[in-house]
């Protein structure tokens, strides 16, 4: 008898508590948690299926993952940010993106004593499809623009510069402006290579402000300074820019 | 002068064209596409008659390959089944000119060459090559499909996965506001709860820290692997090279970029002997706590007093590190007074600043 009153006033007190808070339009937090703890359970269930129907579109359609980022993106949801997360467990899209992060990695490391931690996407994009190999999977441009934007967390600099047909990834830190990615825009335009009188009439600036971007670029390492051309003026060629026939060393 | 008599092959069908071949030489052989056939008619055979098929066509197209003659007065052709099977040609023709294959296929230029091929070739592999190129448009049409149905699966997940984001947000801001009520074990299981699904942690890390049971562990394991490499890289280490050699070591259930950042935040705490810390250019470095700054000022600026002047470069080629964290060291001895800097188009140079140093 005593049992039972005590367990009937107990729920009807929780129910008291609950209806009253609902009342004044808040719950406690304490029962939201469990609130979200069993939706989450549910949820862990479906991705499950999810995963167990549609593990492969992801891996191997560059178009469904793209979209997929987009999606996740709008809900405001990272499924990049953990590997521990439940996309990344499931779906397998962590380890993808994470190795990636890392070839890119070691190929900014390997080639940055000749152009000074800036890399063309499209440069890039071959050495990477290099490393990767013939069995390796396909990635695109946009898998590489994800894997990059992730590994800036790291610090050390990592960062897309200018617009999507001709980006260029940055792997040092230091500060690139809008001048410098200017220059850096003209010069794949010119076979890595300006000058000074050059810059000055494409982009319409003074002799002081040209000076200056191209010194930094050059003290930064990501262009290097020649005066050996016949009308002694001075070149300045980038390696990070030259066009296929005169590439980089692997 | 070798008029081609065409009297004594087989007649085949495909998919998408009926091909007749000689039997004494397989090199003759001439064709028709299916897509010009209006109407098939069919005479039965009696005595001292054989069974034939009148198979009536459109006009020919203007790109087809050479026949048997350029022009032609009738409008059809007439097969003569000396061996019979006309009726089974009859029917199977016909279900073919209801399928319509080739209309099927992605584009007709696909087929063109194939009868193209084996008139000229010979030996028939329209069926094959037709059947391959069937297969490939079949996968594509099912890989479509399963795109959009997994695309449909997806949103259902989002949306499931929306009102959790909400719900999060909801409880984040009541245990910001203190109006949570909520404990301490309480927050934790909150946090990692955030972290399955990925959203990103609106919770100050100043409060609660920014770490969770699996940051935890993930320390331990960063230090334990760790340890060695930055014995032997003097005692410290970019965390984009830890990065690497932490995943290349796992090999797979890869550590993403924050899982390592908000790992190495907890070494310090959890006293593991190194520690993460970030220069003032916003460089992260994991470092032991061995390591210590004075040694490193007054080494790097004993190396620039040697060689009169240093660039980063250089200096990293002497003592073997990066070039990057060569480049903090010279600003950590600069910084603490021990050294100048010379900005040219030469590049960045270090010297000893023989301003702090007593006059002779």
């Amino acid at each position: 008898m005593r049992r039972r009153g005590v367990g009937a006033s107990a729920v009807t007190k929780k129910k008291l508590e609950s209806a009253r808070y609902k009342e004044r339009g808040t719950e406690l937090a304490a029962q939201q948690l469990e609130q979200l703890s069993s939706q989450l359970e549910t949820f862990h269930t479906n991705l499950e299926e999810f995963a167990a129907k549609h593990k492969n579109e992801i891996r191997k359609d560059p178009q469904f993952r793209h979209q997929f980022q987009q999606m996740c993106a709008s809900i405001g949801v990272d499924p990049l940010a953990s590997g521990k997360g439940f996309w990344s467990e499931m779906l397998g899209v962590g380890d993808f993106y994470y190795e990636l992060g890392v070839q890119a990695v070691e190929i900014c490391i390997a080639t940055r004593s000749q152009n000074g931690g800036i890399l063309t996407m499209d440069e890039l994009h071959k050495r990477l499809m290099k490393t990767r190999g013939r069995y390796g999977q396909d990635i695109t441009q946009e898998d590489i623009r994800t894997a990059i934007k992730k590994l800036k967390v790291l610090g050390t600099g990592f960062a897309l510069l200018g617009s999507a047909s001709k980006q260029i990834i940055q792997s040092v830190p230091g500060e690139l402006n809008m001048d410098h990615t200017a220059i850096l825009d003209l010069a794949q335009q010119t076979n890595g290579k300006v000058s000074a009188s050059q810059v000055q009439s494409a982009l319409l600036w003074s002799p002081e402000r040209t000076q200056q971007v191209l010194e930094h670029l050059t003290r930064e390492g990501m262009a290097w300074a020649d005066d050996q051309a016949k009308d002694k003026q001075r070149l300045y060629w980038f390696p990070a820019l030259f066009n296929s026939d005169r590439k980089l060393k692997s | 002068m070798g008029m081609k008599s065409y009297d004594d092959g087989s007649l085949i069908l495909t998919t998408h064209q009926i091909i007749w071949r000689d039997s004494s030489d397989f090199q003759i052989c001439i064709s028709v596409p299916l897509c010009l056939v209006v109407f098939c008619e069919k005479q039965s055979g009696g005595i001292g008659r054989s069974a034939k098929l009148s198979v009536h066509l459109q006009a020919a197209q203007a790109n087809r390959t050479p026949g048997p003659v350029s022009r032609s007065r009738y409008d059809y052709v007439r097969f003569s089944f000396k061996n019979g099977g006309e009726s089974e040609f009859h029917t199977k023709l016909q279900s073919a000119m209801q399928t319509k294959e080739w209309e099927k296929t992605s584009s007709q230029a696909t087929s063109s060459p194939v009868s193209k091929s084996s008139a000229k070739t010979g030996p028939i592999r329209a069926s094959g090559i037709v059947g391959i190129e069937r297969k490939i448009e079949e996968n594509r049409r099912v890989t479509d499909k399963n795109i959009s149905v997994a695309f449909q699966d997806l949103t259902k997940l989002m949306e499931k996965a929306k009102e959790m984001v909400s719900l999060s947000s909801n409880i984040a801001n009541k245990i910001k506001d203190k109006k949570g009520d909520i404990t301490d074990d309480e927050t934790v299981k909150f946090k990692s709860y955030l972290l399955s699904l990925g959203i990103p942690n609106p919770v100050t890390k100043e409060t609660h820290g920014s770490g969770t049971h699996y940051h935890m562990q993930l320390a331990h394991e960063i230090a334990s692997l760790l340890k060695q490499p930055l014995e032997e890289n003097a005692g410290i280490m970019l965390l984009s090279d830890a990065y690497c050699r932490i995943n290349r070591a796992r090999g797979m259930e890869l550590l993403s970029p924050e899982d390592l950042l908000n790992a190495c935040r907890m070494l310090d705490n959890l006293k593991l002997h190194m520690k993460l810390r970030e220069f003032e250019t916003g460089v992260l470095v994991l470092q032991l706590d061995s390591h210590s700054d004075e040694k490193v000022i007054s080494q790097t600026t004993e190396l620039v007093d040697d060689s009169k002047s240093l660039s980063a470069q250089e200096l990293a080629n002497l003592v073997s590190v990066s070039v990057l964290l060569a480049k903090e060291r010279l600003l950590l001895a600069e910084r603490a007074g021990k050294l100048c800097r010379d900005d040219s188009d030469e590049g960045l140079r270090f010297y000893p600043n023989l301003f702090a140093q007593p006059m002779r």
